[in-house]
């Protein structure tokens, strides 16, 4: 479970890319919900870029890491300090 | 040595199949197919028509343009991923049909980055071989048509074919650099054998071409000493124009810049970046960079600069 914080940080930018309702569980799929398209999750791992100051590696462009926000807030855990 | 490239040709089909009629077969709108890929129509050709005709009027169109007699060509690169299976390959016969008997002729059995690759090994390779004519030929309907297709990935192809004059004489654009990059890792991502329906995890081909296309072009122009803003067009592979406005707003530069006719021809992989190359030289005059760019099942992605002379 993301910290208070770090999920309402990670909820805005989700919100920067999508305009449907966020779910309310953070392990829902983002694709199968429909929040997230394949051409919605390029501008997530951007926006995650920016707001976090991170690199994302090509080896680490897989959709199943961005699945969910759980998964996301995971990935951030790992690479965001 | 320097080489140069000296035009482009093109042909598609006569039919137009409309969005209208794409979405009776899969079961969606005329509007949702458009709002998915920024396609309206593609062309596709009758059932008797092989990959190797449609590379032979892309061939007679791009050499009537620059002049150039079939018989005095080096080299015939031939890309395509929709060519019947089994040996040998459309470029045989394309070589053949413009009545070459000794010239060497290489299939890229690549799809959507098949024509980049020709083009970079065609700058490598004139100086030894003389007149490189690259093609990119595909009969997308044929995969649509060969098994059930997810919808989403149906209603995205069309037929044609695209060529270009690589040559170490001097023409209209020397080509200046070519980066390219394989990445077999992603092989199941995007693949079709004839067996088995046309596979493709839209996701992941998605994500990682909106990052391979720009970095690649980026790669280039940053060897080379180029702004982005300094380029004249970029001629990409025809995807899906959402994928090309993304490009465009990755590389800082207007829409505009990225030259689109996907919502009339759709994707015709392999041969989609050469068509874009015709149409645009046809309608404008020549100054300043142009950068091609491709990115296809693989992963095999990259780009190629050229300047005009």
């Amino acid at each position: 479970m993301p910290d208070a914080t770090r999920r309402e940080r990670l909820l805005r930018v989700l919100k920067t890319v999508t305009t449907q309702q966020l779910p309310a569980d953070d392990d829902e799929s983002l694709f199968e919900s429909g929040l997230l398209d394949s051409f919605a999750l390029p501008d997530l791992v951007s926006a995650l870029e920016k707001e976090y100051s991170i690199k994302v590696p090509d080896r680490d462009l897989n959709p199943r890491k961005f699945d969910s926000i759980a998964r996301i807030d995971t990935y951030l855990q790992d690479h965001a300090g | 040595m320097r080489a140069f490239l000296h035009g482009f040709g093109m042909h598609v089909p006569e039919r137009a199949v409309t969005n209208a009629e794409m979405a009776a077969r899969v079961e969606r709108t005329p509007e949702w197919i458009e709002g998915a890929s920024g396609i309206r129509e593609r062309r596709w050709a009758a059932a008797e028509i092989s990959v190797a005709d449609l590379a032979i009027a892309a061939a007679h169109d791009c050499l009537e343009r620059v002049d150039v007699a079939a018989s005095s060509l080096g080299l015939i690169i031939v890309a395509s991923g929709s060519a019947r299976p089994g040996f040998p390959g459309p470029a045989a016969e394309v070589a053949a049909r413009l009545g070459l008997e000794s010239t060497p002729a290489i299939d890229v059995p690549m799809a959507s980055a098949g024509s980049l690759f020709g083009m970079a090994m065609a700058a490598q390779m004139a100086a030894h071989y003389g007149d490189a004519l690259v093609i990119g030929a595909e009969k997308m309907s044929a995969v649509v048509e060969s098994a059930a297709l997810d919808p989403n990935t149906a209603i995205l192809f069309g037929d044609g074919a695209g060529a270009a004059l690589v040559s170490v004489r001097p023409g209209p654009f020397e080509i200046l650099d070519a980066v390219l990059h394989s990445n077999g890792q992603y092989r199941d991502s995007l693949a079709f054998d004839w067996s088995t329906p046309l596979r493709m995890n839209g996701l992941s081909v998605i994500l990682q071409a909106a990052r391979k296309l720009p970095s690649s072009i980026e790669e280039v122009l940053a060897r080379q000493k180029i702004a982005a803003a300094d380029v004249q067009m970029f001629l990409l592979h025809q995807a899906n124009q959402n994928l090309l406005v993304r490009i465009a707003k990755s590389l800082g530069v207007p829409a505009e810049r990225v030259y689109s006719n996907v919502a009339r021809y759709g994707n015709t992989s392999s041969a989609s970046m050469l068509i874009a190359a015709a149409e645009w030289s046809q309608a404008n005059p020549t100054s300043g960079p142009v950068v091609f760019s491709a990115f296809g099942a693989g992963f095999h992605w990259g780009a190629l600069l050229a300047r005009s002379v």
